[in-house]
């Protein structure tokens, strides 16, 4: 098992390399950080900016192989380098990185424990009337975009501090809890709808099978029979969906912050996009592919431990 | 007291009767066997009394539990009795086990179930009963997962989970139907230790009579949802009365005697049941009022003109032809691996013009491997294919698709093989359009072939989802026949089907290739039923041919001592025969295809093995035996691989 976790380790990183590399290319071509001093009057000297965008390695008339030389060289010595105010890359990330992992984690753990919860029950009441509401709601905010479902949300709450004359629902600050509310709802919601669909599926599919006869057989009332045996073998294949799925929430996170005015990475990525910052860019990808890649070999190892199949056949 | 009574029991899948009127009583410690073919009810009959039915059914009647009414009970009421008073054993051990339990876990919770012990306890409970059902080792076995297991081992798995409790009655729905048989041999004799040690009436629902003529002490016959006989085992196997039982006993193959002799028709569908009785469509003895009013059961059968049993035909009319010269498939020192699996290791036989050759051996052998490596039609891994004169490693593409005219194939389950969407016309004409024939000479020819294979030309116009098996599989083989091919291999050609039906199939592979003229290549693990299709056999044993010869001196003369040991492994539909005779039981499983060890391959089973002497055994352990002539009478076309087979043959 160690042997396996290791080999799955090392080909991540080379993945991720891989993967940030062609980000880091692709941004310092599409964006233009020298368009910031257009605007700016006076505006400075050529010469001037020439040489801040240089300091901060993103001048465009360097040529893109040195750029991204430097770039790795400062990468390989833990510099992420520096955004367009000067300051480093680095201390930034570090400040948004937890803001944004409290709420993805509590999203995809809220998301993902009510969606398996919420799927199950829908199968084993197939066609009832509680399974055609789930059906409905799920299918209702699948259909919705992210930053629609948030907006949508985001009315609702000023309703009701309007109604109620309080502040219960925030979204400017870092107030904590209460501004945590509305955001993580949001991922919530649309996660839940993800994984509920996919669990009823899967739990469909094991519902009538011979296993869970035999657990009733063995004198099991019906619904400990469909815990023990049915939904504990159809959660397995859910592994695999969390680690697609991350990807799309990541996505989803990224408007949800913007709009809820989260401090988080997401929110980071889209000023930065706008003022043409590369290496903010760059490590916003870093980020990104070293969560994915970490989200798989956590499905894995989930999956290794749900499933003796898996386990032994390594 | 009966342990078990079951009154009128009806049961209806939505407007769709599956059970009719089911009346029956078990007592204590007795063995009630329920005899039918698929579609009679029988399984759905013990689901009902489980009260395991999906909810779309619906059920009326009584079952009484030691006087007590199960029916209509609640979930809550019904599981304080299922698993302790009432234990039920399933046909698939494949997939009856949870995947992701331990399997100890699995037995300590049906302990567990009706509460009252600590887990230890139970744990400890759980390995007492697994050595009860004979699984070696138990402390190790009950912490590894389902799918290490063997079938039968899986299956005494389920026997310890029903015995747990010391149930009053024990539901075993086709216990040992998917398992091979000299597995089957061994589980069978762990249900009746079961039975010993819990003194529990059996149900024992099967469509193998062999397995009810061996255990039960009465039987009662489904057909069509009802009970059409019921008696003693004797009396239902040496005195039955109903059509159909007569029907249905004459049509199981035996190891010796006559031909089955198959039933004409197949068993009407459930939804479309005919006004009188169910069996008059088929029935020689139907009369005018079995048209319109259905028997009720009397004493012993539901039938207005009770029959009394014919005996067998004798040994086909000395059909047995000479060999032919003509030498159609010839395979030398065939080899197939999987990697570190060597599924066939060294595989020599050959089959000539107009006769049947069957490969026979339990899962794991190699049959179907050997049969696959024939039919890519390209060079082997190692060993030689000779099809018609050619060595099919040196052929050009167009002389392959010459050949693929003259080898076809015929699949085990017809309903697989065949597009849904097509019509039949379409089915059969496909393989001749794709070889070039000419329009009006396709129209003709399916026809033709429709008429070859016993089905009326208005068949054309349908689609193979409207058939019944045995039709199924009779398109399945005209399509085989479409371009007059001269080998057809055919891969357990009926063992999807019904016994009534089966019988109808051999008779019609037999006319076909005496009137044809073409030879059959067969893959088959019932040993019955090959008797009376092949001329010769061949007997695998991982990856290798253990015995090989006509089939009059391998059922006759048996000499490897697995051939043996296969022989006396099948439940023979003959109550006082089945009970009175003592069987070679092999231990363990059919190993699957791994590297074979040093020596003789069937060495940890063989049974032959363990009475030698040390220096005879030494040469078992270090020198493979090769086919060689067996010692009965020269001249006598029979080959075995072993030793010592001269200590078997008298
Ligand atoms: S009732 Fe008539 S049709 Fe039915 S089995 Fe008896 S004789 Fe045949
Ligand atoms: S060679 Fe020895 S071990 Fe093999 S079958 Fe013959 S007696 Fe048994």
């Amino acid at each position: 098992m160690a042997r396996f976790v290791l080999r799955r380790a090392v080909g991540s990183v080379v993945l991720v390399v891989v993967a940030v590399s062609l980000a880091y290319l692709l941004a310092a071509t599409a964006l233009h950080p020298r368009a910031n001093f257009e605007g700016r009057s006076p505006r400075p000297p050529e010469r001037v900016i020439d040489a801040r965008l240089t300091e901060l390695n993103l001048n465009d008339r360097t040529p893109l192989p040195d750029r991204y030389a430097v770039w790795v060289t400062g990468l390989l010595r833990g510099d992420l380098g520096r955004d367009f105010d000067g300051d480093p890359v680095a201390g930034e990330l570090g400040r948004r990185i937890w803001v944004s992992l409290r709420l993805l984690l509590i999203g995809t753990v809220l998301g993902g424990v009510l969606g398996v919860a919420l799927g199950a029950c829908s199968a084993v009441r197939q066609y009832r009337l509680s399974d055609r509401l789930i059906t409905l709601a799920s299918f209702v905010v699948l259909a919705v975009p992210v930053f629609v479902l948030a907006v949508l949300l985001q009315m609702g709450a000023q309703k009701v501090n309007d109604a109620t004359g309080t502040r219960i629902f925030q979204w400017a600050g870092q107030d904590g809890l209460s501004h945590l509310v509305l955001p993580t709802v949001t991922i919530v919601l649309a996660q839940v709808a993800v994984y509920s669909r996919y669990q009823r599926s899967m739990m469909l599919d094991v519902l009538s099978a011979d296993f869970v006869r035999t657990a009733r057989a063995k004198g099991l009332r019906r619904g400990t029979a469909l815990r023990r045996h049915a939904l504990r073998t159809a959660v397995i294949p859910m592994t695999t969906y969390f680690a697609y799925n991350l990807g799309l929430l990541l996505l989803g996170a990224v408007f949800i912050e913007k709009i809820f005015g989260w401090h988080g990475m997401g929110e980071w990525l889209i000023d930065s996009i706008g003022r043409g910052d590369v290496n903010a860019v760059a490590a916003f990808d870093l980020f990104a592919a070293g969560l994915v890649l970490v989200a798989g070999l956590l499905a894995d190892l989930a999956q290794a431990a749900l499933d003796p199949r898996v386990r032994v056949s390594r | 007291m009966n342990a078990l009574e079951v009154g009128d029991l009806r049961v209806r899948f939505g407007e769709v009767p599956a059970v009719r009127g089911v009346g029956f009583a078990v007592a204590p410690g007795e063995v009630l066997g329920l005899v039918g073919e698929s579609g009679s009810g029988k399984s759905v009959t013990g689901l009902a009394v489980m009260g395991l039915l999906p909810a779309r059914a619906t059920v009326t009647g009584s079952v009484r539990l030691r006087g007590a009414e199960l029916l209509g009970g609640t979930d809550r009421e019904l599981s304080r009795v299922r698993g302790r008073d009432l234990a039920m054993i399933f046909q698939d051990p494949q997939s009856a086990l949870t995947p992701v339990h331990r399997i100890g876990d699995q037995i300590a919770e049906a302990v567990r179930a009706h509460g009252g012990t600590t887990r230890s306890r139970a744990w400890r409970r759980a390995l007492d009963l697994l050595d009860l059902v004979g699984v070696p080792d138990a402390a190790r076995a009950a912490r590894a997962y389902p799918h290490q297991f063997s079938g039968g081992m899986r299956q005494r798995v389920m026997i310890a989970m029903a015995v747990a409790h010391d149930p009053a009655v024990i539901i075993a729905d086709e216990p040992t139907t998917a398992l091979d048989v000299t597995v089957q041999a061994q589980v069978l004799e762990v249900l009746k230790t079961a039975r010993q040690a819990t003194g529990a009436a059996i149900l024992m629902i099967t469509h193998d009579l062999g397995v009810v003529a061996g255990l039960a002490d009465r039987v009662l016959v489904m057909y069509a949802g009802r009970v059409v006989e019921s008696g003693t085992a004797e009396e239902v196997f040496y005195r039955p009365r109903m059509p159909y039982t007569i029907g249905l006993l004459a049509a199981t193959p035996l190891l010796d005697g006559g031909p089955p002799v198959p039933i004409p028709g197949g068993p009407p569908p459930s939804g479309a049941l005919p006004p009188g009785c169910p069996f008059e469509p088929r029935c020689r003895y139907a009369s005018a009022p079995c048209r319109t009013t259905e028997p009720s059961l009397t004493e012993r059968a539901a039938c207005h003109n009770p029959q009394r049993p014919q005996p067998r035909p004798a040994e086909g009319p000395g059909v047995r032809r000479t060999r032919s010269a003509d030498v159609i498939l010839q395979v030398t020192g065939l080899r197939r691996a999987y990697g570190a699996v060597q599924a066939v290791d060294g595989v020599d036989f050959e089959v000539r013009a107009g006769e049947t050759l069957a490969l026979v051996g339990e899962s794991g052998c190699g049959k179907t491997t050997t049969l696959m490596e024939i039919l890519a039609l390209a060079a082997p891994q190692a060993g030689r294919i000779v099809v018609l004169g050619r060595d099919v490693s040196a052929l050009p593409r167009q002389a392959r698709q010459e050949l693929r005219r003259d080898l076809q194939i015929v699949f085990q389950d017809p309903a697989a093989a065949l597009d849904p969407r097509m019509r039949i016309a379409d089915l059969l004409a496909e393989p001749l359009r794709a070889h070039g024939v000419a329009e009006p000479e396709v129209e003709r020819r399916v026809c033709e072939l429709l008429g070859l294979v016993g089905l009326d030309p208005d068949f054309a116009g349908r689609f193979p989802r409207g058939l019944s098996g045995g039709q199924r599989q009779r398109i399945g083989i005209a399509r085989a026949l479409a371009l007059r091919p001269r080998l057809i291999v055919l891969d357990e050609p009926v063992s999807a089907l019904d016994v009534s039906v089966q019988a109808g199939i051999m008779d019609l592979l037999a006319t076909l290739q005496l009137n044809l003229g073409v030879a059959y290549l067969i893959v088959a693990h019932d040993l019955a039923v090959v008797r009376h299709l092949a001329d010769r056999v061949a007997v695998m044993y991982l990856g290798r041919i253990a015995e090989i010869g006509s089939v009059e001196a391998v059922y006759g003369t048996p000499a490897h001592p697995y051939t043996r040991a296969l022989l006396s492994a099948i439940p023979v539909p003959d109550p006082r025969l089945e009970r009175g005779r003592s069987r070679v039981l092999l231990p363990g499983d059919p190993p699957g295809p791994a590297r074979a060890p040093a020596g003789c391959r069937f060495r940890a089973r063989c049974p032959l093995h363990t009475e030698l002497g040390a220096a005879d055994r030494e040469r078992c352990a270090a020198e493979e035996p090769r086919l060689r002539p067996a010692g009965a009478g020269a001249g006598a076309d029979q080959s075995v691989a072993c030793h010592y087979s001269e200590g078997l043959i008298r």
